[in-house]
Parts: C-alpha cells; sequence; structure tokens
C-alpha cells in the first residue's frame, strides 16, 4: 500500500536521523565547509519555493521572477539563522527536516508580509463589535446571540486595551500574527502570548455567565 | 449565523483550556514533531502541548502543514 510505504520511509527519517552527516562540515572550515553551506543553501531554497509556491495565491500581483526573489530571500535569511543555531540540532529529526523549517518559517513570513505591505491594519478599539450577530429566530439562535453578548461583554470589560486590541487584529480582522508584529514592533511569540491571556480572561468570564463553551 | 459558522469563530476567540506551548516552543519541537507524525508515532503523548497549539495559532498551523506537505512530498518522490 501507499500510505505503508510513505509510512516506512519516513520511520526510517525518524529513527535514524543520523545517517546524514554532511551538516557537520558547516562547523568546519575550508572546502568541506563551502559544500556543506553550498549543500544547506540548496536545501533550504528548494523549501523556501515550495512555501512561496503553496501560498502564491496571496500574491497575485507578483511575476515569477518576483516569487522567485522571494523564495531567494528566505533561503537567504533561512541559512543565516540555521548557521547561527547549529547548536540547538539535537538529532530530534533529520537535519534535512530541521533546517526545512527554517526556511518554511522565513517564506511564509515574507509571503504574509507581502501579501499586507499595501493593506492598514487599523487597531479599532471597538472592532469588537464587529463580531457577527445570530439574529432573531428559533431558540437555538437565542442562545447563540446570548452566548455572543457574554463574549461581546467580556471583550469589553476583562481585557486590557492592549488585549483587546491583539484579539481583535487577529481573530476577528484576520490580520497575520507575523503582520500584526512587524506593525506593532513586537514578535510572534510576544503577542501570542497576549492573545493566550486574553482568551483565558475572555473563557472566565464566558463560563461565569454559564456557557460551556468556554471549556 | 449558524451554529455552525459560529464555532470556528468561538475556538479562535476563546481558545481552550488545553496546556499549550507558545511560538517558540512550537518551532523548537516542529521537525521532530511532523517526523513522529508522519511515522504514525502518538506525537499529541511524545510532544505534549504542540498540538493545542497549532489549533490556536493559524500561522504556526501553516508551517505545520507545509512541512508535513513537504516531507511527504519527498518522501513519494
Amino acid at each position: 500500500m501507499a500510505g505503508s510505504d510513505t509510512n516506512s520511509v519516513v520511520s526510517v527519517l525518524a529513527t535514524a536521523p543520523a545517517l546524514e552527516e554532511w551538516h557537520l562540515d558547516l562547523d568546519g572550515q575550508g572546502a568541506r565547509r563551502e559544500a556543506a553551506v553550498a549543500r544547506l543553501h540548496a536545501l533550504l531554497l528548494r523549501a523556501a519555493r515550495f512555501e512561496v509556491f503553496r501560498r502564491r495565491a496571496s500574491l497575485p500581483q507578483l511575476s515569477a521572477a518576483e516569487l522567485e526573489e522571494l523564495a531567494q530571500d528566505a533561503a537567504g535569511d533561512a541559512a543565516v539563522s540555521v548557521l547561527r543555531r547549529l547548536g540547538d540540532f539535537r538529532g530530534e529529526s533529520s537535519f534535512r527536516t530541521w533546517a526545512y523549517k527554517f526556511a518554511l518559517l522565513e517564506a511564509a513570513v515574507k509571503v504574509r508580509r507581502r501579501a499586507w505591505r499595501d493593506r492598514e491594519v487599523t487597531l479599532a478599539p471597538d472592532g469588537w463589535s464587529n463580531l457577527p450577530h445570530a439574529g432573531a429566530g428559533p431558540e437555538a439562535r437565542a442562545v447563540d446571540a446570548a452566548l455572543l453578548d457574554a463574549v461581546r461583554d467580556g471583550i469589553r470589560e476583562t481585557l486590557t486595551p492592549r488585549q483587546r486590541e491583539v484579539l481583535v487584529a487577529l481573530v476577528l480582522e484576520g490580520v497575520p500574527i507575523d503582520v500584526l508584529a512587524e506593525r506593532l514592533g513586537s514578535s510572534r511569540n510576544a503577542l501570542y502570548k497576549v492573545l493566550h491571556d486574553a482568551r483565558r480572561r475572555l473563557r472566565a468570564h464566558v463560563a461565569a455567565a454559564g456557557y460551556a463553551e468556554a471549556r | 449565523m449558524t451554529r455552525r459558522d459560529l464555532e470556528p469563530i468561538l475556538r479562535q476567540l476563546l481558545g481552550s483550556d488545553e496546556p499549550e506551548v507558545d511560538c517558540d516552543g512550537c518551532f523548537a519541537a516542529l521537525d521532530r514533531y511532523v517526523e513522529l507524525e508522519l511515522a504514525g508515532e502518538p506525537v499529541d503523548a511524545l510532544v505534549p502541548g504542540l498540538r493545542a497549539h497549532l489549533t490556536g495559532c493559524p500561522a504556526c498551523a501553516e508551517e505545520h502543514a507545509s512541512l508535513r506537505a513537504l516531507l511527504e512530498l519527498e518522501s513519494v518522490a
């Protein structure tokens, strides 16, 4: 079966991550290091092109040459990150998989930021009022409407202004977290922590209002 | 708006109580997680907190999907 074959191939990768050892030369010197860096760059470029191609629909205005430039930039930045963080590689996956994630991250962030480059990010303090309305109708809709009211109240009453801004931008306005981080001079991790804390406060508020949805 | 339309929005607004790693923790473990996942291992027990993070963080979820798709593509090439 194709699925079993796929699993067995990947299983070998997962259980024998030390099979690829060329990356050890990245820490070396001279011609061997140069060859390893070239191999690393080729690997990262493959992953960056894969990611840019996957997400090309979000950049309809870019030509093939511009998409390639984006992939090349992502691969270059990923190579810098990989070389800087070589010491973090502990062999818990294959080196190839470990390196790929850097290129995918760089490419994904560049695509998101490029797609939003000319779009304004408004941090509307009352943006939570955009939360959809359940509308009138059957009893189930009345319950949903009351639940949405509880969520709106929670956003207004229990969140800090910063939590409200971040929650509204990320969840209701659909601003990618990397784009918001860039505009606010923050990082993905820091903004996710704000979002996480906002969600916890909101869950507590909705649970206190008697809704099981806040599990 | 129906309950079906409402649930994804509520899920993103409220998140879940499940313990989860942050974005940096997700990135640190993502390579191991995807390889174990593709090998059919009980990945959520082996790498706790990562699945919950992927549910709550669309950006990390996209990168997880991409890494998985790339490895799958290469394993059949």
